[in-house]
């Protein structure tokens, strides 16, 4: 269609002039820093590619599983959970007052499952065979529950992609292209809800294998139970906080119908994410039950496991139980903050801190600076892309040009 | 005292079932906790 390409050139052009635009010319301390991380971040990452791991790492035969494992990729799968919670609400239980949520939701998903594609190409080394989708296709490990993560975080990137593509569509002005990946929603996002559900709860039954080396109160027969829901609440949480921290920063790119519907979106999450805990406090204490592990309560590792039910899951939930009741949203907004550092340190304790448990602290590990330095760039690159896409693209706002389209 | 499987798995099954029944009458209390509100309300 010639005429209509003629038509969408100039389109393209200023999208692309706006693409290049720099908007912030000034070096404030923060953009300081973030140079600083990147730059650090890249000679880093030339010296694990061309070093291998044990030049920027401290991972061991013992712990071949590290920082970019625990954090990278296990906090960053969970707590991108936001994008399959938010459109099974809308689009899937028909709450469609949260509509305006789901962009957001779908891109820090996008992004979130990109940066832990990114953290594996890190860990595993050989980017190459993941780029020719070596393991998918030359050498499948069909029985082992990675290939299975591997795969469902594959596919669901894809998804992902793809609920994403209206965005940029719109930007663009591709109309026509638009329509077509809009219509794609629905399928998309039931395929995304089983992929999710798949994926989040092996990645809980990857510590199956591992009975001997993770503690019994982190062990259990239901530890792919647990990691599916703890990433709802995470996806629930993760929800509020990016959107309160994105109200500081893109409060001038918030079209009408995100800032009314925002208020009711974040007590609605709430009252949902109590719920949720409440079921994971509880799945949690049938856990130990089912395993007869109540005497490590009174170990250290029991102190500790304490401190995370009761300070990171059982606090929340009712921190936000009062909030949603009271309509408290300063409260509601520590207190998804407050799970969301929960979460995170469930994960680490998992894959970190209680594994490998018995063995003496000099034969411990833990992570270098470098691997550290390196996890920091990876969030940073996240937050850099997030937002490049949300001040130019219609993501907290509605495209003036497709405002009739968004239901 | 437990001595096999069988007085293992009765044990923590047993628990677990009474358990279960507890969260479920805890579950229908904190719903109206949570709801109370806005039930008062509409």
């Amino acid at each position: 269609m010639p005429t209509q390409n003629n038509s969408q050139a100039p389109r393209i052009t200023a999208a692309a002039l706006h693409f290049m635009r720099d908007d912030n010319k000034k070096f404030s301390p923060l953009a300081v820093i973030t140079g600083i991380i990147l730059v650090v971040g890249t000679i880093l990452t030339i010296l694990r590619f061309t070093q291998g791991l044990g030049a920027v790492t401290n991972l061991t035969n013992t712990h071949p599983w590290g920082m970019w494992i625990g954090f990278d990729l296990m906090c960053g799968v969970a707590l991108a959970a936001g994008g399959y919670t938010t459109s099974a609400a809308c689009y899937l239980f028909g709450m469609k007052k949260y509509h305006s949520a789901v962009r957001p939701a779908i891109l820090t998903a996008f992004l979130g499952y990109a940066t832990v594609v990114v953290s594996l190409l890190y860990d595993v080394g050989r980017p190459d065979r993941l780029i020719l989708a070596y393991p998918f296709v030359v050498q499948q490990g069909t029985t082992s529950l990675l290939f299975e993560v591997g795969l469902c975080v594959l596919l669901y990137l894809t998804v992902l992609f793809l609920e994403f593509t209206p965005i940029p569509l719109e930007w663009l002005g591709l109309r026509r292209a638009r329509n077509i990946a809009v219509k794609l929603t629905l399928a998309l996002t039931i395929l995304g809800v089983v992929l999710s559900t798949l994926h989040q709860s092996s990645l809980g039954a990857l510590f199956l294998i591992a009975p001997s080396k993770l503690h019994p109160l982190w062990y259990s027969p239901y530890i792919a139970v647990f990691f599916f829901v703890s990433s709802i609440a995470a996806g629930l949480s993760m929800v509020i906080f990016e959107g309160s921290l994105a109200h500081k920063a893109f409060h001038h790119r918030m079209g009408t119908t995100y800032l009314e519907e925002h208020p009711p979106l974040v007590l609605g999450y709430a009252k949902a994410a109590s719920l949720v805990l409440f079921g994971y406090f509880m799945v949690k204490i049938v856990g130990i039950t089912a395993g007869d592990n109540w005497h490590y309560l009174a170990t250290p590792y029991g102190v500790w496991f304490l401190v995370e039910i009761l300070g990171f899951v059982a606090l929340p939930c009712f921190l936000f139980a009062m909030g949603s009741r009271n309509k408290d949203i300063g409260l509601i907004k520590f207190t998804a903050a407050l799970t969301i550092t929960g979460i995170v340190l469930n994960r680490l304790n998992i894959s970190i801190i209680a594994f490998n448990w018995h063995l003496p602290l000099d034969e411990r590990y833990i992570p270098s600076w470098m691997e550290i330095a390196l996890s920091i760039y990876m969030v940073t690159c996240l937050i850099l892309v997030f937002r490049f896409i949300a001040t130019r693209m219609p993501v907290f706002d509605e495209h003036p040009d497709f405002k009739e389209h968004h239901e | 005292m437990i001595h096999t499987l069988q007085d293992f798995m009765l044990h923590t099954e047993s628990n677990t079932y009474i358990l279960m029944g507890v969260y479920l009458i805890c579950m229908v209390g904190f719903w109206m906790f949570l709801t109370h509100k806005d039930e008062e309300q509409d």
